[in-house]
Order: structure tokens, then sequence, then C-alpha cells
């Protein structure tokens, strides 16, 4: 017994993350959420399918039947596209984005608040961070596999002109880690359900104004400015690259954007995890 | 670390703050390698708090303390995966099974996932739950609920157990069939730390107890020495009629070491219950029912606090 006892103890993560974060929050063991997560869903997998077919529903009746009335779109570079093939990477983005806020912030305010689940891992070994840091990649597992399971759809669509595009499911899933992370840093502020309608006021106009169905050149000049500093603009934009294959150092950009709001949103996800949890 | 003698738990002038309200006001306590000690107290004294901060899960605002020879604020991780964990409320996991509350709650240590598997089929014998393992939990009842919590506290072998009112609000042979449980962990030499607030429980389970109010600890001791040093051999409980009560208070004081006056009935304390019982009647008081029974931790409350630990 005693071996394992020790091995439980050594087997404690090290690395960048334990020397910026105080001692206690974080002990390299998030996955065992993941693992946890696997056995619940085990019996639920259909509802995890499901969660495929609303992209792929939007693309069909957005891209298809709505595109037909639209002849031709200019692109990221100013190149003409086919309007499915403007708006598929979008809602790509737009998935990653909707999924990854959905689990972070109704999931993880369930299982704090009424489930007591977390205080609960917390008298283990585990840290508020494991508990951040497992959750966000449960939900860009998930996420992850709608974007590889979209992205084959457009590829069978013709909707994917570059090679570049290998690269949209790496960059979905930084997207999606980065809403993740801010989410879940949202719902350690929320009191009650009724703030959960701040979320959705936040995330509705930007699935409907951040270039998703229109280009930017719609805008007079100062509202470009604002639709630009969105977050799923930017992800709009690094996807629409990818696909269709007009890459430029701006995706640099994106990316860090991304890199930025996902470093930031687990480090006060789990620092405000610890201050509630741990009074 | 392994010297058998140094104290699982050493707490020196512990305090908790929540904002300006003072919950644990300086407690100092030791807790030795196979004992059951306790926590008696109210709602509200404080035990929870203390519990807690043991348990690593809630930092202390002032004193020292040290669990298994570490210090929580440094050791959290480590201290925790050595020891049990029984909240007040049960915070089982409603979306998995019995037996999956036990097995995932086990990978949260790093137990490895051949270990919690024959880990969760023996614990679950051991709480008498076999026939639920692939159950839901949140159908099952109060004292099932509490036991898989106490089996899920074993799965890291803990060397100490942190128990937090473990039969509150269950009924009486859910509470005996747990206390037999409890029993078997302290025969097994599971260094246990309980808390409560019923003197029976304090009684059956603890080897040493504290008596906690308002943050403080009013005294420390076996149970037995705690009834011999703070209370007599005998009480005699007298009621009356409404209202007649008051009239009597001067009449029967002189007759007992102690009177308190509750407000359903008095109690006298003395060596010889039947004695009294006999000085009271020559006196002409007729109370409508009478009681002689041995003094209990009740009484040391009682006459420690001037309160009673169940209202
Ligand atoms: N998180 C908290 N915030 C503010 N006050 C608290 C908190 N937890 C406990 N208290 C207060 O501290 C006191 C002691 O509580 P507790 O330790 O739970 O007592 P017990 O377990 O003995 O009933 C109570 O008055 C309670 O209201
Ligand atoms: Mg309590």
């Amino acid at each position: 017994m005693t071996h394992t006892r020790e091995r439980a103890v050594s087997r404690r993560g090290s690395g960048l993350v334990l020397r910026i974060v105080p001692p206690g929050l974080y002990s390299g063991r998030g996955g065992v959420i993941v693992e946890r997560a696997l056995v619940v869903n085990r019996r639920a997998w259909l509802a995890i399918v499901s969660g495929f077919f609303e992209p792929v529903l939007f693309l069909l009746s957005l891209g298809v039947g709505f595109g037909q009335l639209v002849s031709e779109v200019a692109g990221p570079g100013g190149q003409p596209l086919s309007y499915a093939t403007f708006v598929a990477p979008a809602l790509l983005a737009a998935s990653a984005m909707n999924g990854a806020v959905y689990d972070a912030t109704f999931n993880i305010f369930f299982k704090f608040k009424y489930a007591r689940l977390y205080d609960a891992m917390l008298a283990t070994p585990m840290g508020p961070l494991d508990i951040a840091i497992g959750e966000i990649s449960w939900a860009l597992l998930r996420g992850g596999l709608y974007s590889a399971a979209f992205l084959l759809v457009m590829l069978g669509m013709g909707l994917i002109l570059s090679p570049w595009a290998l690269l949209a499911l790496p960059a979905a899933l930084l997207v999606a880690f980065a809403f993740a992370a801010v989410g879940m840093a949202a719902t350690t502020f929320m009191r009650s359900w009724q703030d959960f309608d701040l979320v959705q006021l936040a995330v509705l106009p930007m699935f409907l104004f951040s270039t998703t169905f229109f280009p930017l050149s719609v805008y007079p000049a100062g509202v470009r400015v604002v639709v630009q500093v969105t977050p799923l603009y930017q992800a709009v934009e690094l996807l629409r690259g990818l696909t269709t294959g007009h890459v430029t150092w701006a995706a640099l950009g994106n990316v860090a954007y991304f890199a930025v709001m996902a470093a930031t949103g687990v480090v006060v996800a789990g620092r405000r995890l610890a201050g509630l949890l741990l009074k | 670390m392994t010297t058998v003698d140094l104290p699982l738990v050493r707490a020196s002038g512990l305090t908790k703050h929540f904002g300006d309200f003072e919950a644990v006001r300086g407690i100092d306590v030791e807790v030795r390698r196979g004992e059951a000690f306790g926590f008696l107290g109210p709602n509200g004294a404080g035990k929870s708090s203390t519990m807690r901060m043991v348990a690593c899960t809630s930092p202390r605002t002032g004193g020292d303390l040290r669990v298994l020879g570490m210090d929580p604020d440094v050791d959290g991780p480590r201290i925790r995966s050595r020891i049990g964990v029984v909240p007040q409320e049960d915070n089982l996991d409603t979306e998995l099974t019995a037996r999956q509350n036990l097995e995932v709650y086990g990978r949260y240590f790093g137990l490895s996932r051949a270990h919690v598997r024959s880990k969760a089929v023996e614990l679950l014998d051991f709480a008498q739950l076999a026939d639920r393992a692939d159950h839901e939990v949140e159908p099952l009842s109060g004292g099932m609920k509490r036991r898989l919590t106490i089996a899920r506290s074993l799965v890291n072998d803990p060397d100490l157990l942190l128990l937090d009112e473990p039969t509150t609000g269950l009924d009486p042979q859910a509470r005996h069939l747990l206390w037999d449980r409890l029993f078997r962990l302290k025969q097994s030499g599971v260094t246990l730390i309980i808390t409560t607030h019923y003197m029976d429980e304090a009684e059956q389970l603890c080897d040493r107890l504290v008596v906690m109010d308002g943050g403080r600890i009013a005294a420390e001791g076996s149970p037995q020495d705690l009834i011999a040093r703070h209370s007599t051999r005998e009480v005699l409980e007298l009621r009356f009629a409404p209202g007649d009560q008051d009239a009597v208070v001067p009449v029967v004081t002189p007759l007992a070491d102690r009177v308190e006056v509750l407000p359903d009935r008095l109690l006298l304390y003395t060596a010889d219950g039947d004695g009294v019982l006999d000085a009271v009647h020559a006196r002409g008081v007729r109370p409508l029912s009478s009681l002689v029974r041995r003094s209990s931790l009740e009484d040391v409350f009682l006459r420690l606090t001037g309160r009673t630990l169940v209202d």
C-alpha cells in the first residue's frame, strides 16, 4: 500500500506552471477530470454525437440553401469565394466558441454550485488549477472531435481550398481553449442562473456580426475596429485564412491573441476557484 | 515522520476568521496516533471550520498547525494524499454509480486503475453496499450515502480519518450500523477525528475529546474524566406543570450540589439521586415526573457553558 502512496506523491507534476502558481493550487493531475468525464459520458454518447450536427445543419441551410441567392463573396485576400466556402470556416469558429462557452459556463456552474463536485475533489491532492485545466481539457477534447468531423464535411463538400487547412484543427482547438478558459473564469463571478443571460448577450451578437455571415467591408470604418477586437472575429479570420489558403503574418497575431486570452483565463479561473472553494 | 509518538495533529493558538467574525478563537489540540478524538459542541461552535483547516481545504488565519508533521500551508496536497475526509454534507458524485464514485475518487489520488478497481470492491463490502454497487447514488438512503462517503474517504488507506458529524440526520438504526463500521476502523488502527453534537456519539466513539463552544475549547479529557471532573455521579431530573417550576427552585437548591434550571425541567446534581428525590418529596414538592440517571457529557457541557448541546 505504501508504495502506491509514494508514487501518488512523487507523480505530482512539475514544470513551468508549478513555478508561477502558488503551492497547493496545482498537482499536475487535471487529466483525471477528463477520465471522469469519459466515465460519465460512456452511456451518453448519443448526446455527444448530436452536438456535431448543429454546425452541419447551419452549413447546409446557409451555405448551400442561402448561398444560391449570393453569387460570390470577397474572401480574405479579396479573391472571390462561393458563399459556402466563405461561411463554412466561420461556422467552424463559431461552433468552437459555442461549445467551449457552454461547457465552461453552464456545466461548470452546476458542478460548482449544486453538485459540490469540486469540494470533494479539493479534499484530495488535486488543486483548483487541476480542476480548471481538467475541465477545459475535456471541453477541448469534445470540441476537437466536432471540429475534426466538421472539417471532414467541408472537405467532402469541396469547401477546403488549401492544405493549410490541416492547421485548422489545432487552430480551432486553440480558439476553444481560449473561450473555455475565459468562460470558466467568468463563471466564477456568477451568482445565479440569471447571470448567464450576460453570457448570451456576449455570445449571440458576436455570432451574428463578427464577419461570420458577411465580410468586414459592409461596416463603416468606425464599426470595423469594434468588430475586429472581438475574439470571434479573430477566430474567423484565422480559420478562414487557413481553409481558403490565404495565410499571412496576421495569423500569428490571431494566435497570440488566443494564447493570451487562454493563459489569462486559466490563471484567473484557478485563482478564483481557490478563493471560492478554499475559504 | 515515522516516530510513533509524534502527534498526527498538533494545533496551538489556531484561529479562523471569516471577515470580522471569529469562528475559531485560538485552540490547542493534540491528536495521537491510533486514538479516536472528538470535538463535541453545538451548532456554530467552530467544529467544521477546525476540521476544514486540518483537512487542508481552508487556510488558517493564525496560530500554528501541523498535520502528519507537515504545515498545511506548505504541504497541503501531500497531507491530503494521506488523510480521508467525510464532510458534514455528503458530496458524492451524482453523475456516477456507487462503484464509480470510489474508483474515480481513488484516481484523484493518483492511484492506479487496477488498484482502485479492487479497492472499490473491498470498500463496497465494508460499507455493506455490494448489492448497490452499480446503482446511481441519488436514490440511496441517507445512511447508505453516509456509508458510501466513509468508504470513499478510505480509498487511499489514510493514516488519519476526519469525520464531520458522521451520523447527524440519520435514524437510530442507521446510526448504530455506522458506529459499528467506525468501531471496526478504530480497531484496525486508523486514527479518527470526529465532530458531533450528540453526547452519546462522543461517549461511544471517542477515547478523548474536547468540548468546544463559541470557537473556544472549554475542557479536554476522556468522556469518563470529563464527567468525573465537571459533574456529579448522578442527576435527578424533575418536571413540573408549566409555571410551577420557579417557586420550587429555592426549596430544592439546598438539597443538591448544584441545580440547573432548564425551560422544561430542573436538573439536580448529586452523588445520590434517590436520596435527594426522597428529600424533595419530604419537603412537599410534587413534580409531575422524576428520573434519576447517571451524569453524561451533556451535563458536562451544560456545566461548562450554561447551555444545552442540542436545542
Ligand atoms: N464560509 C463561511 N463564511 C462565513 N462564516 C462562516 C463560514 N463558515 C462558517 N462560518 C461561521 O462560523 C461559525 C462556526 O461554524 P462551523 O465551523 O460550521 O461550526 P460547527 O461545525 O461547529 O457547527 C458559525 O457561526 C458559522 O456561521
Ligand atoms: Mg459543522
